[in-house]
C-alpha cells in the first residue's frame, strides 16, 4: 500500500529531475534568506547559479551540528518569524538544543512523510492509532500524531508514562496501531504479561518504532509478544523529526523520502561521496522545507545506501539501519573501521557474547588490529578444533565486513570490562610511545 | 552411567591463569585426580578429573571462571604391556574416533586409567565393556583411592 504512489515509485530519472529542481530552488532560497548560508557560499566561491542539477550537490558546503549551536536558536531560519507556526527541539545530550521551526507547509510535509510511513505498514483511516511517544518539544509524539491525522486514522494521544493505564487504553479503546520507542514496546509487552494478559487481549495489528536503535531480535520479540508487525522509523529533528525514512514489508532497509530529504553517503574523513553499499556518514539536504532547510547536513550516523528498486515496488532509495556514529570511527591501514560493524558481525555468531574489545597497534609501519571476543556463557568450548574453527569463522566474517584483516582472540566470559554507560570498545595504542 | 564428568576451564594463555584455577580448587578441598592442558598461542583449555566435579564446577563458576562440564570415559588399564593398545584396537575396530586422551594412575598405584573424549560416550562405554574393559562411573570415581 502506498500513500503517495507517484512519489514513492517514480523512476530514477524522474526522481533526479525532481531533486534537481528542488535543490536549485532551495539553494536560491537559503542564499537569499539565511545569512549563514550566504557567507558559507561566498567563502566557498559558489553562487546559486552554479547548481544546475542534483549532480552539483557535491559542490555545496556541508552543514554540521556545531554551526546549528553557533547560530542558536533561530540563525538558520529561512522565513520571517510570522511564517513559523511551530517550534520543536531535540533533547540534545550536550550543549544547546537543536531548534527547528516549521511553517504551515512544513507541518503538512511532516504529515505527508509520516502518512507514507504508516501506510507502508498497512495503517489506514480505519485504524485507531495509540501514540505513546512523548509529546512536547521532542518530535516523536507530534510527528506520529500528525501522520495518523493525515491518513484520517483516529489518534489516541496518550504520550508517555503509566504503563498499566496505557494497557487499559489499548484494551478498552481497541487501538489497532501503536507508535512508541522499541524499548517501550517491549516494556508494554512485559507489563501486559505481568497483568496476566497477552496479544489476544488487545487489538493491535502493527507498530511503528523509532527514536532509538533496535535490533532484528527486538523486532521478533516485539512482534511475538504483542502479536503485531513491527516497522522501523528513522528521523532526526534537524530534518523534520520522524518520517525521514520508513520501513516496508520487505524489511530490506528503510526507504528515504528522498523527494524531500536528499541522502548522500560520504567518507567522514575526506568528505568524498561514497558509492552505494559502502558504509559512510549519512548526509541529508532538506530541500523542500521552508522554515529551516538544511543543505548537506552531516548526521554523524553511519550507514549504507542503495538506489536499487525494492521488492515492495517502491523506488525510493533505501538506507541501512544506522550502524553507529562517526565519532567512534577508527582508521586502520587507511580503511575506515566502525566498531559497530564488528558488533554486527558478532551478533550473528551464536557462540560469542556481544562483548568485544578492539586493540590497534603499529608494528613497524603497519597497523595491526586484534579483536578480543568473549565466548558466550555456557558455550561448550572443550574442543580446541571447534574453537579454532570458530575463531577462523569470526575472522573471515570480520574481514568481509571491514575489508581488512584482524586477529581474533577468544577470551573467557567476563574478561572484557562491562561499562554502565557508553561501552568502550577501542584501545588505540598507536600513538603511545 | 559409565562416564565421568570432566571439568574444563577456558583460560587466557598467560602466566598465572592456571594457578588461579588450581588454587580455587585447593581451597575448596577438591582433589585433582588428573589434568591435561590443551593450548594454542591464544588460549588454553585446562581439563580436569576431580573427585567431586559438582563442587569444582560451582566453585569455579562462583569465581566467574569460564567452565564447562563434559562427559568423558575413564577406562581402566590392566597393569600389563599392551593394555593401552587393547583399548585403542577396540576403538579402531568399531570406528570410534577419539577427540583427545590423557591418563592418570589411582593413588594406590594399582590401576592406570585413560580418559577418552568421544562422541556419544554412553554407547562407546557399552562397546568397551562388551570387550571386557572396565569403565568408571562418577560414583566409582569419587570412591577411588
Ligand atoms: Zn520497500
Amino acid at each position: 500500500m502506498y500513500w503517495n504512489q507517484k512519489c514513492e515509485t517514480m523512476s530514477r530519472e524522474e526522481m533526479r529531475a525532481l531533486q534537481s529542481a528542488r535543490l536549485m530552488d532551495c539553494v536560491k532560497r537559503v542564499y537569499e534568506n539565511v545569512p549563514v548560508y550566504k557567507k558559507k557560499f561566498d567563502a566557498a566561491g559558489i553562487q546559486p547559479g552554479d547548481i544546475k542539477s542534483i549532480d552539483d550537490i557535491t559542490k555545496l558546503p556541508f552543514t554540521d551540528k556545531y554551526e546549528l549551536a553557533e547560530n542558536y536558536p533561530y540563525g538558520f531560519f529561512a522565513v520571517p518569524m510570522r511564517d513559523i507556526v511551530r517550534i520543536q527541539a531535540s533533547s540534545g545530550t550536550t550543549g544547546k538544543q537543536k531548534v527547528l521551526g516549521y511553517t504551515k507547509h512544513d507541518l503538512e510535509l511532516w504529515g505527508e512523510v509520516m502518512a507514507r510511513t504508516l501506510t507502508a505498514g498497512g495503517a489506514t483511516s480505519e485504524d485507531i492509532v495509540h501514540v505513546s511517544y512523548g509529546y512536547g518539544l521532542f518530535t516523536g509524539g507530534l510527528g506520529a500524531h500528525t501522520g495518523a491525522e493525515t491518513i484520517g486514522a483516529t489518534v489516541v494521544p496518550v504520550s508517555t508514562g503509566n504503563t498499566k493505564r496505557q494497557i487499559q487504553i489499548l484494551h478498552d479503546f481497541g487501538c489497532t496501531a501503536i507508535c512508541c520507542t522499541p524499548s517501550y514496546a517491549l516494556y508494554i509487552a512485559e507489563t501486559l504479561a505481568k497483568m496476566g494478559m497477552g496479544p489476544d487481549d488487545i487489538s493491535l495489528k502493527y507498530g511503528f518504532f523509532g527514536a532509538e536503535p533496535w535490533t532484528e531480535n527486538m523486532r521478533q520479540e516485539i512482534e511475538r509478544s504483542l502479536g503485531i508487525r513491527a516497522y522501523d522509523i528513522f528521523g532526526l529533528t534537524e530534518m523534520i523529526g520522524p518520517g525521514v525514512a520508513f520501513e516496508c514489508d520487505a524489511h530490506g532497509g528503510l526507504h528515504v523520502n528522498e523527494d524531500h530529504f536528499i541522502p548522500e553517503i560520504i567518507d567522514p574523513d575526506t568528505c568524498e561521496p561514497l558509492p552505494d553499499g559502502t558504509p559512510g556518514e549519512l548526509v541529508f539536504s532538506s530541500v523542500t522545507k521552508e522554515g529551516m532547510p538544511l543543505l548537506r547536513y552531516r548526521t554523524r550516523d553511519i550507514c549504507t545506501i542503495t538506489h536499487e528498486p525494492c521488492a515492495c515496488g517502491r523506488t525510493l532509495a533505501r538506507m541501512s539501519k544506522p550502524a553507529g556514529r562517526t565519532d567512534d570511527m577508527l582508521i586502520v591501514r587507511g580503511v575506515n573501521v566502525f566498531p559497530s560493524q564488528i558488533e554486527a558481525v558478532l551478533l550473528d555468531i551464536d557462540e560469542t557474547s556481544p562483548y568485544y574489545m578492539i586493540y590497534v597497534d603499529r608494528v613497524g609501519v603497519l597497523d595491526t588490529m586484534d579483536i578480543e571476543v568473549e565466548l558466550r556463557d555456557g558455550y561448550p568450548f572443550d574442543q580446541v578444533r571447534r574453537l579454532q574453527e570458530l575463531s577462523k569463522r569470526i575472522k573471515s566474517a570480520v574481514e568481509s565486513s571491514l575489508g581488512i584483516a584482524a586477529n581474533i582472540r577468544l577470551v573467557p566470559v567476563g574478561t572484557i570490562q562491562r561499562s554502565e554507560g557508553k561501552a568502550k570498545h577501542v584501545v588505540d595504542r598507536r600513538n603511545l610511545k | 552411567m559409565n562416564y565421568v564428568n570432566q571439568i574444563s576451564v577456558f583460560v587466557e594463555n598467560k602466566t598465572g591463569s592456571l594457578a588461579q584455577v588450581t588454587e580455587l580448587l585447593a581451597e575448596a578441598g577438591v582433589d585433582l585426580r588428573a589434568f591435561s592442558i590443551a593450548d594454542t598461542s591464544e588460549f588454553g583449555i585446562l581439563r580436569m578429573i576431580v573427585d567431586r566435579p559438582e563442587i569444582a564446577e560451582e566453585v569455579l563458576k562462583t569465581a566467574k571462571a569460564t567452565v564447562v562440564k563434559t562427559p568423558v570415559l575413564a577406562v581402566r588399564l590392566e597393569d600389563k604391556p599392551g593394555a593401552m593398545n587393547h583399548v585403542m584396537k577396540v576403538l579402531a575396530a568399531n570406528s570410534i574416533s577419539v577427540e583427545y586422551a590423557y591418563a592418570f594412575v589411582s593413588r594406590d598405584r594399582e590401576f592406570a586409567y585413560v580418559v577418552l573424549r568421544v562422541d556419544e560416550p554412553g554407547s562407546v562405554a557399552e562397546v568397551l565393556m562388551e570387550n571386557g574393559l572396565q569403565v568408571l562411573g562418577n560414583e566409582e570415581l569419587e570412591k577411588l583411592q
